[in-house]
């Protein structure tokens, strides 16, 4: 395969290597981005199979290391691989919903070199957050944002937002401000995965958006240095798609539980890509090498109208699993931008979540992620196009 | 903020400094970020050790550059990282 425009370019350092070490989750998110077809993937990677990924990383410059999931904390072995990348000298980072985070793991993440936790909040509320995630978390969460404190660690707040609960942003942010949190992420939700397949029924409205926008602008203002807010925004609203990834295969480096590596970790889903498996090859030639993360770099991939649009540098032509979604082939402009020849996909879809938002809820059930779900999913055909 | 030559530096909470052969720099690691610092300001950050004062980092900046006025661009980038948070004054 051709070497995207990047034949006389060096290429960057995978900085960032996001270790989704398990698809196991206690939560049944709505919103998740895992795949939805997760329970269908053959075996998690073993203790030795990630120790040598971390090393094979480390070589290649990466310094970020993300362990998520799935619940990372489902593996008995996280603090084997934690002590390993602190050795290593990577960053490490836990980006968990807090379930199965007790004092003694935390004492022993903290002697094992952890440098960051991210405790994820599904809202403000007791029963949106409960309902959201399909289970009984609330109080435990708040047990473990506590524990974060006490234990030193820098408070990460992340909160994905949607139509249920975009209206507590101000309530969420005094949590916030009680948790003493150093950063807070409002990030609206991005609509792949379950998302994907939920999104009539999450996408918030415009004014809604704008609330919420407002009322973390005023909060902001209020509070000063003390608290980093980072709002993301749907890119439904937009007009220009964001620069996915910073560009596939330029940033970031994403092993699935399987030992499957991926540019971003939505990618699997699009069809006519062989992605790489750990297990059967290095890092280095997966990242430098392999056909599927060569294959969106640079711009000769490109269609009109990214091909010659002076913006192309700056936003990558957007993101390649959002083009195949909404179009079915993933080299065409996102359609998020205003000049794709798609973009009606978007504006269509707000036309018809304006119309359903104005009910409490529309006829259409939400589908929560977990097993039984997801071998349905898996099973159609069309998934997740459907 | 300015500094005072007494005052005593250390790496920030949560920061971690550190050579990146792969980038042929230091950097400067927090959650879910970096800062690349090459050249001159690499080489004031990793003087910043916890017991070496602002007065202490410059000479030894001196020596180990001699001939060149450093001062005034050592202060400005140590106000700079200061106030970014990545070091911090040191409690008597």
């Amino acid at each position: 395969m051709e070497k995207a425009g990047s034949e006389q370019k060096k290429l960057n350092l995978p900085l960032w290597l996001l270790a989704e070490v398990s698809y196991k989750c206690p939560l049944h998110c709505v919103f998740c981005s895992n795949p939805v077809d997760y329970a269908t993937y053959n075996g998690e990677l073993s203790t030795e199979d990630w120790l040598r990924v971390l090393r094979q990383g480390r070589e290649l410059g990466a310094t970020q290391l993300g362990f998520s999931g799935g619940e990372p904390l489902t593996r008995s072995d996280l603090e084997v691989l934690i002590a390993e990348a602190r050795k290593l000298g990577y960053y490490s980072n836990l980006i968990t919903s807090g379930v199965g985070l007790d004092e003694k793991r935390i004492a022993a993440f903290k002697e094992s070199g952890l440098d960051h936790i991210q405790l994820s909040f599904q809202d403000s509320t007791r029963e949106m957050n409960d309902f959201l995630s399909s289970t009984r978390t609330f109080e435990l969460k708040q047990k473990v944002a506590r524990l974060i404190k006490r234990y030193d660690y820098p408070m990460v707040l992340n909160v994905v937002l949607h139509r249920y609960n975009i209206d507590h942003v101000p309530q969420i942010l005094e949590m916030a401000e009680q948790f003493e949190a150093e950063y807070v992420e409002l990030a609206n939700t991005q609509y792949y995965g379950w998302a994907w397949v939920n999104r009539d029924q999450l996408l918030p409205s415009r004014e809604q958006l704008q609330r919420a926008e407002d009322a973390t602008n005023e909060f902001r203002s209020r509070i000063g240095n003390r608290m980093r807010i980072f709002f993301v925004v749907p890119d439904y609203y937009a007009v220009r798609p964001k620069p996915c990834m910073s560009g596939w295969g330029n940033v970031c480096l994403v092993v699935a539980a399987d030992g499957v590596a991926l540019p971003c970790h939505e990618a699997r889903m699009l069809p006519g890509l062989t992605f790489p498996s750990v297990r059967e090859r290095d890092l280095a030639w997966i990242w430098n090498e392999s056909p599927a993360f060569n294959a969106y770099r640079g711009d000769s991939w490109m269609k009109e109208p990214c091909r010659t649009c002076p913006e192309k540098e700056k936003d990558y032509g957007g993101c390649r699993c959002q083009a195949y979604l909404m179009t079915g082939d993933a080299s065409t402009a996102d359609p998020v931008c205003d000049k794709s020849p798609h973009h009606t996909v978007v504006t269509d879809t707000l036309e018809r979540v304006k119309k359903l938002s104005a009910e409490t809820h529309s006829g259409t059930p939400l589908f929560f992620r977990d097993d039984e779900n997801s071998r349905l999913l898996a099973g159609n055909s069309r998934s997740p196009l459907a | 903020m300015p500094l005072d030559d007494n005052a005593i530096l250390e790496i920030g909470r949560h920061y971690r400094f550190q050579w990146e052969s792969a980038q042929n720099a230091h950097v400067l690691l927090f959650p879910e970020g970096m800062v690349k610092l090459p050249g001159s300001s690499g080489e004031i950050m990793k003087r910043i050790n916890g017991a070496s004062t602002v007065g202490e980092i410059i000479s030894d900046l001196e020596a180990a550059f001699p001939g060149a006025d450093l001062r005034g661009d050592v202060i400005e980038f140590l106000e700079h990282a200061h106030g970014k948070g990545w070091i911090r004054t040191k409690e008597a």
